[in-house]
């Protein structure tokens, strides 16, 4: 197993923070809009430096989508900044229609995504809303897993011309990618290559899959983990292959198992290559008040629930290859 | 401009009678603000380009008055009138409420779904003013569709903004599919709202071309002292075909073949039909 580490932790948000700056650097046609969460979403660095690029919409959310549709007619690149659930949910329809099938060149960046954003609880605590943007035709779904990949894609998404839907976090999770890495959309990135299983996980459940991986190293298992920054459009072709070597996979994400990342992946390979597959996703309910970590252990969604997938997943491997 | 008006007008009853679908009511009741828009107060280039750097945008937001719309665009040089002919078929551009998603010249923004326009036209309108484009941003709603909240979002930002590059347009007809919009959710007193909430409001009779034409060119210049301006337009839904004039069952109904002649024969054609 591939040895990771981390010096210090960091929200995602600030990395989004980070990147909005460098993107309003390298493209003055970027330009931000904020529903009234200024420092909530680490705006203000932006703020501060491009003052004529920012615009406070206020508690109101589908006009901020609707007028960031607007301000790409004339080349401004609008990043949308609220909490996920206000990103999504709330403002459905002016997405569906103002941006996804009017083709609009806008960005939409959902901080508090998940069981993360913890004591404010469910309602808003977003678990749905990977499934609801990525069933938009022609939208990119992005969910980085720590400070320096989600700044590296806010800064990449400026050059990536449509409608993008990128989710980030409030909780202080491990650095533990290149702060200076390219970012490709759509691709997905090999954090530890192996032969037993292939995990695939996003977000803030990367570290967890890397804390998984050196367990099962232990136990002797040897596991394959690929990020999927990237959950529309998937890489494929890295599921693909991945599973053709390993023949058994584990989904791993913070959102419901309905309509997420594994339902993604699991619909690729129900048509192309069927094999035992277990997701680690909140099982179908609302999230509650808690701590990050307490949420993130009774939902099933860290290192340990990993590790029983794929103890799980590995049995029915043998099952299914003497079937 | 009233003999383009009733070209207009004959269009859209052959559209909505073509496929047997559409929304006549509305159309012919804004008719004379779209003709007066298109062919008398835009800055406008028929050749197309999205971004319109320097040229005055329309955003339909009641975009159900898709025929109007697409008249205009076609009478205006945006496409061939030919293709009027293909509305609401399948494989067509002219989709039954306007949209991008197509290709269409002349359409920024798919609408359809109601309330939207007005927050999109204020984007423009920033977008515009960041960049030090002075032309202008119209928009065209509907008063049922004031019933949506997004509408009053965006009636509060603006002014708060100072988003005075904006014109927008409300079609005061007084009817909605399910009655009148007095019947269905009153709407109360629009002028007292519309300044309540800081815009400059005028009003006009829409269907009188002169009359239109004056109240435009003085929103014109109004534009650019602070204030975004808000027309209240007065309208009879269906004008200029007598059976479908002052009601709202003609918001979403076709003619059938003896309709559309009564209707044609009270339409003198100008321009030559499509």
């Amino acid at each position: 197993m591939k040895k990771y580490s981390f010096t210090e932790k960091k929200d995602t948000r600030s990395g989004f923070g980070a990147g909005l700056l460098e993107a309003g650097r390298r493209n003055p046609n970027v330009v931000a809009l904020c529903a009234d969460l200024i420092g909530s979403l680490k705006m203000e660095a932006f703020i501060k430096e491009f003052p004529d690029r920012f615009t406070q919409v206020g508690i109101a959310e589908a006009n901020m989508i609707g007028l960031a549709a607007g301000m790409t007619i004339g080349g401004a690149i609008p990043y949308t900044g609220t909490f996920a659930n206000f990103s999504t949910g709330r403002v459905y329809d002016q997405i569906r229609q103002s941006i996804a099938y009017s083709g609009k060149n806008v960005k939409i960046c959902a901080s508090h995504a998940g069981l993360t954003l913890g004591e404010d609880g469910a309602t808003h605590q977003i678990l749905e809303d990977i499934g609801l943007m990525k069933m938009l035709p022609g939208m990119t779904v992005i969910n980085p897993c720590d400070y320096n990949q989600t700044r590296a894609a806010t800064i990449a998404i400026a050059d990536y011309e449509g409608p993008v839907y990128l989710r980030f976090g409030r909780p202080l999770v491990p650095v533990f990618t290149d702060h200076d890495q390219p970012f490709e959309v759509g691709k997905a990135w090999m954090v530890n290559e192996g032969n037993d299983v292939s995990i695939f996980a996003t977000g803030h459940l990367v570290w967890e899959a890397i804390l998984a991986g050196e367990q099962l190293a232990d136990m002797g298992i040897d596991a394959e983990i690929i990020n999927i920054h990237t959950i529309k459009p998937l890489d494929e072709a890295a599921v693909l292959k991945s599973v053709a070597k390993t023949r058994c996979v584990v989904s791993a994400e913070e959102h419901n198992r309905l309509g997420g990342l594994g339902d993604s992946i699991a619909q690729l390979l129900v048509q192309r290559d069927p094999v035992p597959m277990q997701y680690v996703a909140v099982n179908d309910s609302f999230g509650e008040s808690g701590k990050p970590d307490q949420l993130m252990k009774k939902y099933g969604l860290d290192a340990a629930h990993i590790v029983k997938a794929v103890q799980k997943v590995l049995k029915r491997k043998e099952q299914f290859v003497i079937a | 401009m009233e003999n383009i008006a009733a070209q207009v007008r004959r269009d859209i009853v052959r559209m909505v009678h073509g496929c047997q679908s559409g929304h006549p009511g509305g159309s012919l009741g804004c008719t004379d603000y779209l003709v007066a828009l298109y062919f008398r107060i835009l800055r406008h280039d028929p050749s197309f380009n999205m971004d319109g750097v320097d040229e005055d945008l329309f955003f339909l937001s009641n975009g159900h008055i898709s025929p109007v719309f697409y008249s205009v665009l076609a009478r205006s040089g945006y496409f061939g009138v030919e293709e009027l002919a293909t509305f609401r078929c399948l494989n067509s551009r002219l989709q039954g409420h306007p949209t991008t998603h197509e290709g269409l010249p002349g359409v920024r923004m798919s609408s359809g779904s109601l309330g939207q326009g007005l927050s999109v036209a204020i984007g423009a309108a920033l977008t515009k003013k960041r960049k030090g484009d002075t032309s202008l941003v119209f928009s065209l709603h509907g008063d049922g569709e004031l019933q949506e909240g997004q509408i009053w979002e965006g009636a509060l930002f603006a002014p708060a903004k100072k988003v005075d590059n904006l014109i927008a347009t409300i079609d005061v007809n007084g009817q909605q599919i399910d009655g009148s919009t007095e019947q269905v959710l009153s709407l109360g007193n629009l002028r007292a709202k519309w300044e309540a909430f800081g815009w400059d409001v005028l009003e006009m009779n829409g269907n009188h071309m002169a009359e239109v034409i004056r109240t435009l060119e003085e929103a014109k210049a109004k534009a650019f002292n602070g204030r975004p301006i808000a027309i209240l337009m007065h309208t009879n839904m269906g004008h200029g075909v007598s059976f479908m004039m002052g009601t709202h069952k003609w918001h979403g109904a076709a003619p059938n073949d003896e309709q559309l002649s009564v209707a044609l024969s009270e339409l003198t054609s100008t321009l030559g039909d499509y």
